[in-house]
């Protein structure tokens, strides 16, 4: 469910394209662990996101979670192969991304991936 | 992935006997042994593994929920219990404030996929306050039944 008013995602927003003159950063990024945004990861996720003043949004295509709610970041239900667009506005946005983008891609929530990567699923 | 798809609801305990943590997760175990959803000699098993789980993390949400969850062999599919504490229970949960409602779920090991539906239906319903506090007001198991029913209905609610 969205509890925030639905931003126009898509790949026509950047960096800077705030409307009140906050900087933006988007950035597409896809779960790589073979369990998926289980809770342990949603936490490490609102752990990074909560170090920045950004606000942090997290969208699955269907419904938008605040990053920094483990509530809200658990009903994304996003498993591996998901693809989730995470937007930050503020001042440290970018920075923001960065890091998480970090956390996912890279570090893949300090978890495995799948054992067989051609069972991906989306 | 609606309530009624994963909770028993011959496994809901409006009034926890348990004062604590591991007393309220071994009290749930054993309401899905009893409901016939675990096998009887898995219910240690089980609740070691949900304590060993919750001890690598807390499931307290804050807000007065904990969500305390593991993946088990003797699971089939994905199965859940609900606890209610008017007093109070220590989950050690992230705003260091009691857990008055405990949905406890017990995953096969082999479907992750289908433990983030159920958690995302869980926090989705969770996360409004309206719903957790019909949640605690459950005096009944058909109460319960009544109120997770309702939610699955309306999907807005």
């Amino acid at each position: 469910m969205v509890i925030r008013p639905a931003r126009p995602a898509g790949p026509g927003i950047h960096a800077g394209d705030g409307t009140l003159g906050k900087p933006v950063c988007e950035r597409t990024v896809e779960i790589k662990n073979a369990l998926g945004l289980h809770l342990r990861p949603a936490m490490k996720f609102i752990d990074i996101a909560n170090r920045f003043a950004s606000d942090v949004q997290v969208s699955n295509g269907q419904s938008t979670a605040d990053g920094k709610s483990i509530m809200e970041m658990g009903t994304l239900a996003a498993i591996y192969g998901t693809r989730l667009m995470i937007r930050a506005e503020g001042p440290d946005a970018e920075q923001a991304v960065d890091a998480l983008r970090e956390l996912v891609e890279v570090r893949m929530f300090d978890e495995p991936p799948p054992e067989d990567k051609t069972q991906a699923t989306k | 992935m609606k309530f009624k798809e994963f909770i028993c609801f011959k496994a809901t305990i409006p009034a926890l006997k348990a004062t604590d943590r591991d007393g309220a997760i071994s009290e749930l175990v054993s309401a899905l042994v009893e409901a016939g959803k675990l096998p009887t000699g898995q219910a240690k098993d089980v609740t070691k593994a949900v304590i060993k789980r919750e001890n690598e993390a807390s499931t307290g949400m804050g807000k007065g929920v904990a969500v305390p969850h593991v993946k088990h062999p003797a699971a089939k599919g994905v199965i859940g219990a609900v606890g209610l504490s008017a007093e109070g229970i220590d989950f050690s949960s992230l705003d260091e404030q009691p857990v008055y409602s405990v949905i406890l779920l017990i995953s096969p090991m082999d479907n992750p996929d289908k433990h983030l539906q159920a958690m995302e239906n869980v926090f989705k319903h969770l996360q409004k306050e309206r719903f957790r506090k019909f949640l605690r007001q459950c005096r009944t198991p058909g109460e319960l039944e009544d109120l997770l029913n309702e939610a699955d209905e309306k999907p807005s609610w």
